[in-house]
């Protein structure tokens, strides 16, 4: 991959350029899908458009010192990480990657979630706190079953790059592990049953409650990258393989746009689940799974 | 520049954000006030959201006579909530304080306090004049930006609830 190919995945498809309104269009599905389930008419189709707008052009409040620079910084990090874990996503066939470009992709989405942990102690907001102790304690839980099935499917494919894990498909390993990757989307994404971090009205915003304007903009922005890219992984791995470009591109859509209403179906269909409940959920139940897929893969990676 | 402003216009027409806030009300507004995001009435198809911060939101809803615990609270909430921004009066009681006029432990009504855009009157008042309050306070949002001045209150009419033919 050179630098141009770099520069326009990153800049063009399926980077900025097409992952910005790509983000608008996923939390506008989000939250007129929820809305026709819970039988209400929801959101016209530009709403998220409008909010980022008129959030940039509402004011912040004076903050000083480092507190103050650190506040203004943290949403700016989260957007470009998680525009740059847009950009590595192998959409297109034969795009090229790396080897070793899913352990950068993994970082990258790591990223804005560090970025709202560090942003809410950072306000010191007692609620903001709060928020940011339980996106700590929700990232620890939901991680290591997270990094678990990516490591089980990158085993049983022998591959730590993306485009070539994605393209053999065949062994049921896979499929297990693509499953316990879906089972961790929506505590990434802190949709319900997992929005305990930023729970409304609960502890008002969460580690967002002092951020305003322009700040909570990036925020608002830097969420729906990480649907894009979230749902977008999902997409590339259960996507079948095609040569033809703007196919691979559709399916690629389609398939997003297929796990965001997934996603959005129990997000409507579930209430929001206690700390400790969930931590449990993780570590007790999915972790099996988890542990079971790696090792399966392993085993059969020793006897092959 | 021009356009920029225009689409600003129309974005805070199109976005308003409420933060509620109970100044001592009996509970009857507030019910109201929710029940206009729920599916009968859907404010959210005005782009309206709820949200749990006054840092986030345009428009400041209050209810409630303005008890003399709350106004502190009051314009603390008020200067939290960044501007542009707005201000609805939910209910007769922050217009008027309602019954409970006279009464010693208030410092209402709510103009006392700080500047109100738009009241709703009502006791408590239909969430659809709750709605279309809060559309009247989005549109005075839209054409008055950051200007702070204060020209004139908007007292929302309470409209004919439309009736739903409803199937046998």
């Amino acid at each position: 991959m050179n630098i141009l190919t770099a520069l326009a995945r990153l800049l063009i498809f399926p980077g900025l350029l097409f992952a910005v309104p790509a983000a608008w269009f996923f939390l506008w599905v989000e939250r007129k899908a929820v809305a026709l389930m819970q039988g209400r008419i929801g959101p016209p189709f530009m709403q998220p458009f409008w909010d980022f707008i008129k959030l940039m052009g509402k004011g912040t409040p004076n903050r000083s010192g480092i507190a103050g620079a650190l506040m203004r910084v943290w949403p700016l990090i989260a957007v470009s990480a998680a525009a740059g874990a847009v950009g590595l996503l192998p959409v297109l066939p034969k795009s090229g990657g790396f080897e070793g470009d899913l352990i950068l992709l993994l970082a990258l989405l790591e990223l804005p979630s560090m970025c709202i942990i560090a942003a809410g102690f950072s306000s010191r907001s007692i609620f903001g706190e709060i928020g940011s102790a339980r996106e700590a304690a929700l990232s620890v839980s939901y991680n290591i079953v997270f990094l678990l099935a990516i490591v089980s499917v990158a085993a049983s494919q022998h591959t730590f790059r993306l485009e070539a894990m994605a393209q053999g498909k065949d062994s049921p390993l896979y499929w297990l592990g693509v499953l316990a990757i879906l089972v961790c989307l929506p505590a990434k994404l802190h949709i319900n049953p997992f929005s305990l971090p930023n729970a409304e009205q609960e502890i008002y915003s969460g580690p967002m409650t002092e951020y305003a304007g322009p700040e909570l903009a990036m925020w608002e922005l830097s969420h729906g990258l990480e649907w894009v890219a979230a749902t977008g992984l999902v997409a590339t791995l259960i996507a079948p393989h095609v040569t033809l470009a703007w196919v691979a591109g559709l399916l690629f859509v389609a398939f997003s746009f297929a796990v965001v209403l997934l996603l959005s179906a129990v997000a409507t269909a579930t209430a929001r689940l206690a700390i400790d409940t969930t931590v449990r959920f993780y570590w007790q139940c999915t972790l099996i799974f988890a542990v079971l897929a790696i090792s399966s893969a392993l085993f059969m990676r020793f006897r092959s | 520049m021009k356009l920029w402003n225009r689409l600003m216009c129309t974005a805070r027409r199109k976005s308003p954000w409420l933060f509620h806030m109970n100044a001592g009300s009996c509970n009857g507004c507030d019910i109201e006030l929710v029940a206009s995001l729920t599916p009968r009435y859907d404010a959210e198809q005005l782009g309206v959201r709820l949200e749990g911060s006054p840092r986030h939101a345009d428009i400041l809803c209050i209810t409630g006579p303005v008890t003399n615990n709350a106004v502190n609270a009051i314009k603390t909430v008020y200067g939290q909530v960044l501007g542009p921004k707005a201000v609805v009066a939910i209910g007769s009681c922050p217009a008027t304080t309602n019954v409970f006029i006279d009464s010693r432990t208030l410092a209402g009504p709510l103009n006392k306090h700080v500047p109100v855009d738009v009241f709703v009157p009502g006791c408590p008042p239909r969430p659809d004049a709750i709605i279309q309050g809060v559309a009247r306070a989005a549109q005075i949002l839209a054409e008055r930006g950051n200007a702070p001045a204060l020209t004139d209150v908007v007292i929302a009419e309470i409209v004919e609830p439309v009736r739903a033919e409803v199937q046998p």
